[in-house]
């Protein structure tokens, strides 16, 4: 996984609540079972006009100072909706690391820490004055998982909280997989023993 | 052994039990290494999964607890075949085929008799058990915790780490008691009863929770009425949602091909007998609501917190406060609909009954109640899609197929179909849908579509009277 330790650049602020991951995605997009490809497609409806090519001139990602965001600041509950990956595939591959947000849904905050795109919850007052910020001064925010801190272009800076397990993961760019696999002994343990426990848990595969 | 020589146990709610159960070793203070039962995945997300997992050079842990599906985007024509694959779905079902052959999984595959809706067929299989861990990667995996499995949607990379340790590294979530006392009314549903609890408390009601619902009113649903009220936890934000199993859930569960039979059968069950909730168990957060007075709800916005009962009007959002205003404002314009407008009897031009959350056999009869001997107004578009082919094979036993069919409804094979727009079934133009499914966000069931949800009784006759209408006095 990709390590997160700190970043600056633009941050672009789409203080819109609810956005669901068919906005960031749209499904029919999807065109092939891929993890490649995605950046261009994120956010397509309001990107792109109806023809799905010409780019709509004033919307927040097409605008000169916020092409190469990121940062991205959006409203409560992003995310939303659909589990599907390719939402954060396609947030990561248009080159956000960061987004915050007052509040995320759960999977697809999941899907974000999966991917070294570090989700950050701030009370919804202090988003929508950071959004407002960004609109006037898009360059030179910094985000810092080392402290915590969320730096904006007047030096202000704002802490965020994050789980530390989490964190370290980030900050390690840790692959999950080969953490949990050290344990693997303990897994086969527990399966034993369950086998004898639950039978019935493990009898499901010879079902007709 | 005495139960009084075992030291005094800490009171634990049903979901720790379940939780518990599962521990192969706590990592942190709140964080386990779980053990995960079960892991489905589809045709949209599970060969990312795969095709990860073997670009990493490594294999299932254990084969034998992993299932694949085809429902997302595959075709639910009748006459529809596995060798000829149309449209989106030639794309993704062949290399789930291949992913899952090469890494032994089964598969239900577009000609199995037992294909449908993920949710709906692990359950009805078997393979979903009560106090079970269960994962998916899609985000409705939370609707068998109506049979009192412990069920939670993941994205793909975390399917993969669940298919290759069968283990998932999890937080221990907060606890929510859900309590819903009194009793529906008749024509009233578990759907009607979710609209309404997440229009109260809203699209965050349950952030990041694992509910409970329990209560009367919990208790006197039926299993599938139970699927249909955990399927909306994940609309509530909820991590996941349980139903504790009870006697109907063991009834339930009997007799099904890869649940347990005979003697083995009842040692599970007294297994999960264990699995309720100490009366003096801690909450994190309890609510109760009454649902006596709940009517059918029908949302009227873009989320489905943006829901009124039959009989009341479409609020006027310029009267709320600014942090909810303008999206209010945003939901009335996509669905062009006018402030203090009645909602019932807004013209729709489709209905929809199928998905997930009301796709199984009760759904089914609730609206063949409806429909016999009633005709879809003329002009409206009425589809009907299974949540899986045995549902549909029972549904066609009992003769609700033609019930269906002389109403004016298409009579299709199972999958998500309009549930989700992906580019292939479309409501051909039409664009105002009233639709038994979960989510009304813009342009979910297609593009410009304005989706409003409800249940599969207030579909069938608002599509026998071509606009939004209460079902009850057609239930008789
Ligand atoms: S029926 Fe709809 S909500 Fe359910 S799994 Fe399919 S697409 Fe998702």
């Amino acid at each position: 996984m990709e390590a997160f330790e700190s970043i600056r650049g633009a941050a672009a602020p789409l203080y819109l609540a609810n956005i669901d991951t068919d906005t960031l995605i749209p499904s029919p997009l999807i065109t092939n079972a891929s993890r490649e490809g995605y950046g261009p497609k994120l956010l397509a409806g309001w990107r792109y006009a109806a023809d799905g090519k010409a780019e709509v001139a004033d919307f927040i990602l097409n605008r000169p100072a916020w092409r190469d965001s990121c940062i991205l600041i959006a409203g409560e509950n992003f995310g939303c909706g659909s589990s599907r990956e390719m939402a954060v595939w396609a947030v990561r591959q248009f080159g956000f690391r960061c987004v915050i947000a007052p509040s995320f849904a759960p999977i697809f905050r999941q899907n974000c820490l999966r991917n070294g795109v570090l989700p950050i919850t701030l009370a919804a007052e202090l988003v929508e004055q950071l959004a407002q910020n960004a609109e006037a001064s898009p360059r030179d925010w910094i985000v810092d998982l080392r402290d915590c801190s969320v730096t904006d272009p007047s030096g202000q800076r704002h802490m965020f909280e994050i789980d530390g397990g989490e964190r370290d993961e980030l900050l390690l760019g840790m692959d999950p997989i080969s953490v949990t696999m050290k344990r693997a002994a303990e897994i086969r343990e527990f399966a034993r023993a369950d086998r004898e426990r639950r039978p019935w848990i493990w009898t499901a595969g010879d079902a007709p | 052994m005495p139960e009084k020589s075992t030291p005094a146990k800490r009171p634990r709610t049903v979901i720790q039990k379940i939780w518990d159960d599962h521990v192969v070793t706590p990592l942190t203070a709140d964080e386990d290494l779980l053990f995960i039962d079960r892991v489905l995945m589809h045709e949209r997300t599970g060969p990312q999964l795969l095709e990860g997992l073997r670009d990493a050079g490594r294999r299932p842990a254990y084969k034998g607890l992993v299932y694949g599906v085809v429902d997302h985007i595959v075709d639910t024509s009748p006459d529809r075949s596995a060798i000829d694959i149309r449209g989106r779905a030639a794309e993704f079902i062949p290399r789930l085929r291949e992913l899952t052959a090469e890494a032994g999984i089964p598969l239900f595959d577009v000609d199995d008799p037992r294909q449908g809706i993920a949710h709906v067929i692990s359950p009805e299989l078997g393979i979903a058990l009560p106090g079970c861990t269960l994962v998916c990667a899609d985000s409705h995996t939370c609707t068998v915790g109506g049979i009192g499995a412990l069920a939670w949607g993941i994205g793909s990379t975390e399917g993969e780490h669940a298919v290759a340790t069968q283990t998932l590294v999890k937080r221990r979530p907060r606890l929510m008691q859900v309590r819903l006392t009194g009793r529906l009314q008749p024509g009233v549903t578990a759907k009607d009863m979710a609209l309404a609890l997440i229009g109260r408390y809203g699209t965050d009601g349950a952030a990041g929770c694992a509910v409970e619902f329990c209560g009367e009113a919990v208790t006197a649903l039926g299993i599938e009425a139970r699927m249909t009220l955990c399927n909306m936890a994940a609309e509530f934000g909820a991590f996941s949602a349980v139903v504790a199993p009870d006697e109907t859930t063991i009834e339930w569960v009997r007799g099904r091909p890869f649940a347990p039979q005979g003697e083995l059968f009842e040692s599970a069950v007294a297994h999960w007998r264990t699995f309720f909730s100490d009366a003096d168990a801690h909450w994190d957060v309890a609510v109760r609501m009454d649902v006596s007075e709940v009517t059918p709800q029908v949302t009227w916005g873009i989320s489905p917190n943006q829901a009124v009962g039959i009989g009341a009007r479409v609020p006027d959002p310029a009267t709320w406060d600014d942090s909810r205003r303008e999206f209010g404002g945003r939901a009335l314009r996509y669905m062009g609909l006018q402030p203090g407008q009645p909602i019932a009897g807004v013209p729709i031009e489709a209905a929809f009954i199928g998905s997930c959350t009301n796709s199984r056999l009760s759904d089914l009869r609730m609206a063949a109640k409806v429909l016999q001997g009633r005709k879809v107004a003329p002009g409206v578009l009425a589809i009907v899609v299974p949540g899986s082919m045995q549902v549909r094979a029972a549904a066609e036993a009992e003769g609700l197929d033609r019930i269906f069919i002389e109403a004016g409804f298409e009579w299709r094979a199972s999958g998500c179909s309009l549930c989700v727009y992906n580019g292939s079934d479309s409501f051909r133009g039409a664009r105002r849908v009233i639709s038994t499914t979960n989510r009304n966000f813009e342009n979910r069931q297609g593009p410009g579509v304005q989706t409003h949800l409800a249940s599969p009784a207030t579909v069938a006759a608002s599509a026998v009277q071509g606009c939004i209408s209460d079902p009850r006095p057609l239930l008789g």
